[in-house]
């Protein structure tokens, strides 16, 4: 979100006139446009952009200008959401085979694209398996196929527009292929009006390009643009040479074969400042945190001023200035507010929510026979089935003066994957954490939860946590297999208050059945004296809260999900045995129960 | 084949380097995992690697068998033809350095009925895959931890017995698969099986660099790579030839290098003390040390090689201690400091 929307005018102008710095940034449908062009002078060293915007006139104006900045004939190729292996990576042509009857190879999009764009549709929400196919391609300037009986490495150079449709600050691309685009653009904010001008055009470019390669830019100021990165607080490496990149091709824009503090500007502003995660400290609010840690450089190159006119110190101070200028506002408030933007906790997070889709089972080999419902027929174990006969088949044809077809399949030949559905299984805690257990067990019951995490995680198992109390219950961790949020989420349950079994045992089974229904097999652990004494409408009065808790216990039953009760009251209560029968649940009262042994119990319900 | 940026023009990364360096001196280290921070140049370092190897001798078959080895490590058509023969007919080959890349199919990693020779012939023939490609040298996985798990549990019984079996469309082969496995990627893509953490010999821990003065060489020099790659290379090659040398004296001096009995027991405390489990992680150790000697130049493996390896070697087996907050480097730094002092 940049911080120049015209929108609503003067007040605005001066909300933002006292966030920034003296140097105003230029409006950002030109700041966009300038990404475009560079990019095209330079798509190798830029490798491309990410453009956050919801479709819209904005955006095809956009997409409309840069490709008609291309050079005639330059590849644009579309990625779908869903794209399959052999369409992005290529494999066997199965049209072209069956006709010729020898295997003939496809390009796959990424090939296609080669000295062109790959644009990826809604690649917020693109599978990290297809991210790391095209990263790989990317990096490597190659396609490497190894698929069908195929292997080929084709040479492949694109640049990728990734359309970013993510909403808020949940939703974004993946930090493994932003980390690659040296451009990010925000058009949410740009109104339709501003969207209409480019001051470039075809030649532009051509001349930018024909200048490019004897660009020259000084170690002055490479390290100016280092050393800005680091203040930014921007980790990656790529950022610093893709700020380069940009620096010297739009040097080359403008006709110029050395870098000047200007393309510096642009690069800091363009590259830099959307990559932001920290303010730099170069002005130090009041009692802040120390500046800057200069670089101890004690000797300073004498001759460095000739590539340089002035200081990387003063150089960095210029561009940071222009930079800062263009940092969103709202990073500010987020700093303030004790977050980083992308950190690694947030990107972790998502990288576990994607993995909990549903999973597809593996393929576990190839039968024999004909695809029916929902069976998929093997093409390429097919053919390979039908191969060997082939010659013989011609002969038994010309024998019988038939036709012959180039490729003869018979039904005998068919051959469908065999997908073995090892579906998933998550174990979710279910912890009572009201005054009367809190007490006596709470500590106990997190050790054992620990001791599980551990051993779920290297199961691969996904681990939930529910913890009710007070008036409600509450999903304190999702389902992950992530061990530290699990022990984050673990180390911040507090204890105390009332018991509102029924509506942590609500909680549980509607967890329960959500992983039910998308293929998982959940396992339900309760861990309470049974004692519950609020309601679900959050009143007090241990019979009726009770007779909720068993109400909901036989719901879990009607379910059919396998479910352990864990009484954790000091001596065994009967209320912990009733319900354990109306769940139709295993029960195990653990007087004395150590962490261990709670483990070992829970091991034999899962397995 | 894109050039590769030289190995030598790696700035920093030093453990990753050393490590890379020490599994090619000794294969038998059993491989090397990187993992860390996006682009901290983990594929360079490896595509760098292969460009230096020096040649070795092989036979003319699928699986470029050593005319040296034993018949237990040749190929069917190798042993027949030596038995016949007495002897192999050898030329010097490239170590091979094979991607496997994410989106392989099966019959490409282990191998297949060859559909060109099945459709045009109808002939019956094994087309060997990647890991036949991949025998006596490397076989590199960028994001193993996205590699599907059927790939990673063939791999696994490929790499623990050093022979693919294939069985299948009617074809019955069994080939020998011995090559360094390699693997890179960014844990925050997805966390890797403990099965195949196990199978690295070395793990290495890649991290952005925070000085300035080195950061600064890194992009300098990317920059000056970008623009002219061969001039680049042809400015580099004398010093990754002196890295190419090195590694050839080391591998003729690894068999003498001797372990003294104290720093076998010194390397076994330290392994008890962190409670790795079996006798794999002391025996990296030892192995690894004994490379770094060898590339040193060393006769003897001394305990600083061992303090150098040890984190390394050991990181990724320690146990997972739900209740230790600190890192494994960490833990693994702690214990070498009570083990032998500052």
């Amino acid at each position: 979100m940049s911080q120049t929307a015209p929108l609503s005018g003067a007040a605005d102008a001066a909300v933002v006139a006292a966030s920034s710095p003296a140097i105003q940034a230029p409006a950002p449908w030109d700041d966009a446009v300038l990404a475009a062009v560079l990019l095209t002078i330079d798509p190798k060293g830029t490798g491309g952009v990410a453009v956050r915007a919801l479709p819209g006139p904005v955006r095809e104006m956009w997409l409309s200008l840069l490709y008609d900045l291309q050079p005639p004939g330059t590849p644009r190729r579309r990625v779908p959401l869903h794209v399959a292996d052999g369409r992005l990576l290529g494999g066997l042509d199965l049209a072209a085979t069956l006709r010729s009857g020898r295997p003939v190879a496809e390009k796959g999009l990424l090939v296609e694209a080669d000295g062109g764009i790959l644009e990826l549709a809604m690649a917020e929400r693109i599978a990290p398996g297809t991210v790391a196919r095209i990263n790989l391609a990317f990096d490597a300037g190659e396609v490497v196929l190894e698929r069908d009986g195929l292997a080929m490495r084709t040479p492949s150079h694109f640049a990728v527009v990734a359309l970013d449709e993510g909403i808020g600050d949940d939703e974004g691309l993946s930090p493994a292929l932003l980390d690659r685009l040296a451009f990010h653009l925000d058009l949410t904010a740009i109104p339709y009006d501003d969207a209409v001008s480019c001051d470039y055009d075809l030649e532009d470019i051509q001349a930018a390009r024909a200048l490019l390669s004897s660009v020259t830019i000084s170690d002055g100021q490479i390290e100016a643009l280092c050393g800005i990165a680091l203040a930014l607080g921007i980790p990656s490496l790529r950022a610093s040479i893709f700020a380069c990149h940009a620096a010297r091709a739009h040097a080359a824009l403008n006709g110029r074969t050395t870098v000047t503090e200007e393309d510096l500007a642009v690069a800091g502003r363009l590259v830099l400042a959307p990559r932001a995660t920290q303010l730099p400290p170069m002005e130090p609010p009041p009692d802040a945190e120390p500046p800057l840690p200069e670089p101890s450089e004690p000797n300073q190159d004498q001759d460095q001023s000739k590539d340089s006119p002035q200081e990387p110190r003063e150089l960095e101070e210029m561009i940071l200035e222009a930079t800062k200028a263009a940092i969103p506002a709202g990073l500010l408030a987020q700093l303030q507010g004790g977050r980083l933007r992308r950190s690694r906790s947030r990107s972790t997070g998502k990288a576990g929510a994607m993995r909990n889709a549903p999973t597809r089972g593996r393929p576990a080999g190839v039968l024999h026979g004909e695809p029916r419902s929902g069976q998929k027929l093997n093409v390429i174990e097919t053919l390979r089935a039908a191969a060997p006969w082939q010659r013989i088949r011609r002969e038994e044809r010309l024998r019988v003066g038939r036709p012959i077809n180039r490729l003869e399949i018979r039904p005998d030949d068919f051959r469908i994957t065999r997908f073995k559905h090892k579906s998933e299984s998550t174990t979710i805690f279910v912890v009572d954490a009201s005054g009367s257990s809190a007490l006596h067990r709470l500590a106990e019951a997190k050790g054992a939860v620990e001791l599980l995490l551990a051993d779920c995680y290297v199961r691969r198992d996904q681990v939930a946590l529910v913890a009710f109390r007070g008036q409600e219950a509450e999903v304190l961790l999702p389902p992950t297999r992530s061990l530290v949020r699990a022990k984050r989420c673990l180390a911040g349950l507090p204890g105390g208050g009332g018991t509102p079994l029924a509506a942590g045992i609500d909680l549980g089974m509607l967890i329960a059945d959500s992983i039910q229904r998308r293929g998982g097999s959940p396992v339900l652990i309760l861990m309470t004296d049974g004692r519950a004494n609020v309601a679900r409408d959050g009143s007090g009065g241990r019979a009726r809260a009770f007779e909720e808790a068993l109400a909901a216990a036989r719901q879990v039953r009607a379910l059919e999900i396998s479910t352990l009760v864990i009484d954790i009251s000091p001596r065994p209560q009967p209320q912990g045995r009733e319900l354990a029968k109306e769940m139709g649940a295993i029960y195990l009262p653990l007087p004395h129960a150590d962490a261990r042994a709670l483990n070992d119990a829970v091991r034999a319900t899962t397995r | 084949m894109p050039i590769p940026f030289p190995f030598s023009a790696i700035v920093g990364q030093d453990e990753m380097k050393r490590s890379l360096l020490m599994a090619a001196v000794d294969p038998s280290i059993g491989g090397v995992l990187v993992f860390g921070d996006r682009g901290t140049g983990k594929s360079t370092a490896i595509r760098g690697l292969a460009a230096l190897l020096p040649k070795m001798r092989a036979v003319d078959c699928p699986y470029h068998c050593d005319p040296d080895a034993s018949d237990d490590y040749l190929c069917d058509d190798c042993r027949a033809k030596k038995a016949k023969n007495g002897t192999l007919k050898s030329h010097q080959i490239p170590v091979p350095v094979v991607d496997l890349p994410l989106g392989a199919t099966e019959d490409r990693v282990i191998g297949a009925l060859d559909l060109e020779r099945a459709l045009t012939k109808g002939e019956k023939a094994f087309e060997p895959g990647l890991l036949a490609r991949a025998h006596r040298g490397f076989l590199y996985i960028d994001e193993v931890n996205l590699l599907e798990d059927h790939l990673v549990d063939s791999l696994l019984d490929v790499a623990a017995s050093g022979q693919n079996i294939v069985e299948r469309e009617g074809l019955s082969i069994r080939h020998p698969a011995r090559f360094v496995l390699v693997g890179s990627g960014n844990p925050e893509e997805g966390e890797l099986r403990p099965q195949l953490q196990d199978r690295f010999g070395l793990s290495v821990e890649v991290k952005t660099p925070t000085d300035l003065a080195v950061r600064m060489q890194v992009v300098r020099l990317r920059d000056e790579f970008e623009r002219d790659p061969e001039a680049f290379v042809a400015k580099w090659k004398n010093k990754d030839a002196k890295i190419s040398r090195q590694i050839q004296k080391a591998r003729k001096l690894l068999p003498e290098v001797e372990v003294p009995d104290r720093t076998l027991e010194e390397t076994s405390k330290l392994c008890i003390r962190l409670g790795t489990d079996g006798l794999r992680g002391e025996l990296t150790v030892i192995r690894a040390a004994r490379a770094l000697a060898a590339l040193d130049g060393h006769q003897q493996v001394e305990i600083e090689h061992v303090k150098t390896v040890a984190v390394s070697a050991l990181r990724h087996r320690l146990r997972r201690d739900p209740l230790d907050e600190s890192s494994s480097t960490h833990r693994v730094e702690r214990a070498i400091k009570e083990q032998f002092g500052e």
